[in-house]
């Protein structure tokens, strides 16, 4: 908000025009996390997925490119961008060609709602958590719309599978956040992240702020709710145990088999951001957001403009050790099968997190 | 012309040209698709006119919900059993009463309607207030919806089971 009145003014110093001047604010504040979070992100985490992956099976890894190979998704990158485009002639050209655009800014919708620090956030909406469930729709009817147009049976099965899978794992994860929309009594993250100031025993996890009956009471359930929350998102973002959907074994890669070049890159690019999307929200809901666990630098030295920096850098190390965990899991568990993957979210995630969000409630009246 | 009536006219723009297409495109997969820039256009509109959640729940209910299933329905049948599913014409004479009938009671409203002139202060958060209403004012409608959605889930269930 502080950097969008500080680009607006800017601009409308320079223009005069109220309108040209919102624009400009708009666009560029908007870009700022893809710039700034999402494609640093990407190029460092897809070397950190090959590289943990390799050190889990006793591999290097990539080496060449650069020392410990740290330039090795940039070559990649590189290599992206000079391949053919290619689109074959069954495939249905308009909806194949939206279908990467549609699946990056489903991902990208999310990161409006996200409180980066108290300084920025892209847009502070008062119903944060619940338009962030609303985009999600936009990826699963983009991820659609790539399987159906590719005219393949893999990619076709493969968008099948994560429409359905993203569907069921929504009801868990909308149920643990409810549970905590009813505690805080809040929707917007900022507010949320605010209420979790402090030092880190105010995290949702123990409880939340304050010290009460209530908040030893809620540990444990906050715990269930977060292992719950975990679990679904990881199955959102179509990661292993839950990764089906590309299973690579069955169907090639999923709904982007026929996919190549940028067009693939796209894909690729979505899911790095989603997973660092959800990593965010997970930590922004149970982890303190922005919030330090153990007070600011800035405040120490006498210097505020530092703290809305360190809250960023927090926000990002936070995201980053939870994708730090999604890659753990991908390589330490075998694939899930599809009756044992729905199996989980209806016998057991749905169960259990509504049990959760009775007891929570009844403790809150308390 | 500030920002708020650009965005209008893109959002409207969007709802008109897909709503359009939906309905003439032969293609059932195509105009399922351009249904969703519709729901999308729509939930920008209440955006505007300050109906937040309202905006929210429809681009849940409706893209992440209903759009979905539209899709899962035309692509399994469309694809996999290789079945050609083309959107046509029929009945077109009852279809135009029908609609004419619709407009006539959509314009009546329209001209009968007290527009309130838009006042310039800042759209407020709607959620708690529509919260109160469903637990207080319109518990009881409230409650009885939740059990009418009920024996629908347990009809359609029972409907699959046979």
């Amino acid at each position: 908000m502080i950097i969008y009145d500080f680009l607006y003014k800017f601009v409308f110093n320079i223009t005069q025009s109220a309108a040209i001047g919102d624009i400009t604010a708009m666009i560029i504040s908007g870009a700022l996390p893809l710039l700034i979070l999402v494609l640093p992100f990407t190029l460092v985490a897809v070397w950190l997925e090959r590289k943990v992956s390799a050190h889990m099976q006793d591999r290097l890894g990539p080496m060449r490119t650069g020392s410990h190979g740290w330039l090795q998704t940039v070559a990649d990158l590189i290599k992206l961008l000079q391949k053919e485009d290619i689109v074959a002639s069954d495939n249905d050209r308009p909806l194949f060609n939206l279908a990467p655009i549609l699946v990056f800014a489903g991902s990208y919708l999310v990161f409006a709602a996200l409180p980066f620090s108290s300084a920025y956030i892209g847009s502070n909406i008062d119903l944060g958590i619940i338009f962030i469930i609303a985009a999600s729709g936009f990826v699963v009817a983009g991820i659609l719309m790539a399987g159906w147009s590719s005219n393949n049976k893999y990619s076709l099965l493969g968008a099948m599978r994560s429409a359905a899978q993203i569907i069921s794992y929504e009801i868990p994860t909308i149920l643990v956040i409810l549970t905590i929309i009813m505690i805080t009594g809040t929707t917007n993250l900022r507010t949320l992240s605010e209420m979790q100031t402090g030092h880190f025993w105010n995290w949702m996890i123990f409880g939340g702020a304050g010290l009460s009956l209530s908040k030893f009471l809620f540990i444990p359930f906050m715990l269930i709710g977060f292992v719950i929350l975990y679990i679904s998102t990881l199955a959102e973002v179509n990661r292993t145990p839950f990764d089906i959907p590309e299973a690579e074994s069955e169907l090639v890669s999923g709904y982007h088999t026929e996919y190549s070049g940028m067009k693939f890159a796209m894909f690729f690019l979505a899911e790095y951001a989603n997973m660092f999307a959800v990593s965010a929200i997970v930590s922004a809901i149970f982890f303190g957001g922005y919030q330090s666990p153990i007070g600011y630098l800035g405040n120490t030295l006498g210097l505020p403009w530092m703290i809305p920096i360190e809250q960023f850098l927090w926000f990002a190390s936070k995201g980053v050790f939870f994708v730090l965990v999604q890659m753990w899991l991908r390589w330490t568990l075998p694939r899930l099968r599809v009756d044992q993957l729905m199996a989980l979210c209806w016998k057991y995630l749905i169960p259990i997190a509504f049990v959760n969000l009775i007891i929570v409630g009844l403790i809150t009246v308390l | 012309m500030s920002i708020y009536d650009i965005i209008f006219y893109l959002f409207a723009t969007i709802t008109l040209v897909s709503a359009f297409f939906v309905v003439t495109i032969r293609n059932i997969v195509y105009s399922a698709f351009f249904l969703l820039f519709t729901f999308f256009g729509v939930a920008g509109i209440y955006v505007i006119l300050g109906a937040d959640f309202v905006a929210m729940v429809q681009l849940i209910v409706y893209v992440g919900g209903i759009l979905i299933l539209i899709l899962f329905g035309v692509m399994l049948t469309n694809k996999i059993t290789n079945v050609q599913i083309k959107s046509g014409t029929s009945q077109v004479i009852p279809a135009a009463i029908g609609v004419g009938l619709f407009a006539g009671i959509l314009t009546a409203a329209l001209i009968n309607t007290p527009w309130r002139k838009i006042d310039t202060s800042p759209l407020l958060p709607t959620t708690q207030g529509l919260g109160l209403m469903l637990i207080s004012e319109y518990g009881v409608v409230f409650e009885l919806l939740g059990i009418l959605l009920l024996i629908a889930l347990i009809g359609a269930a029972s409907l699959a089971r046979k």
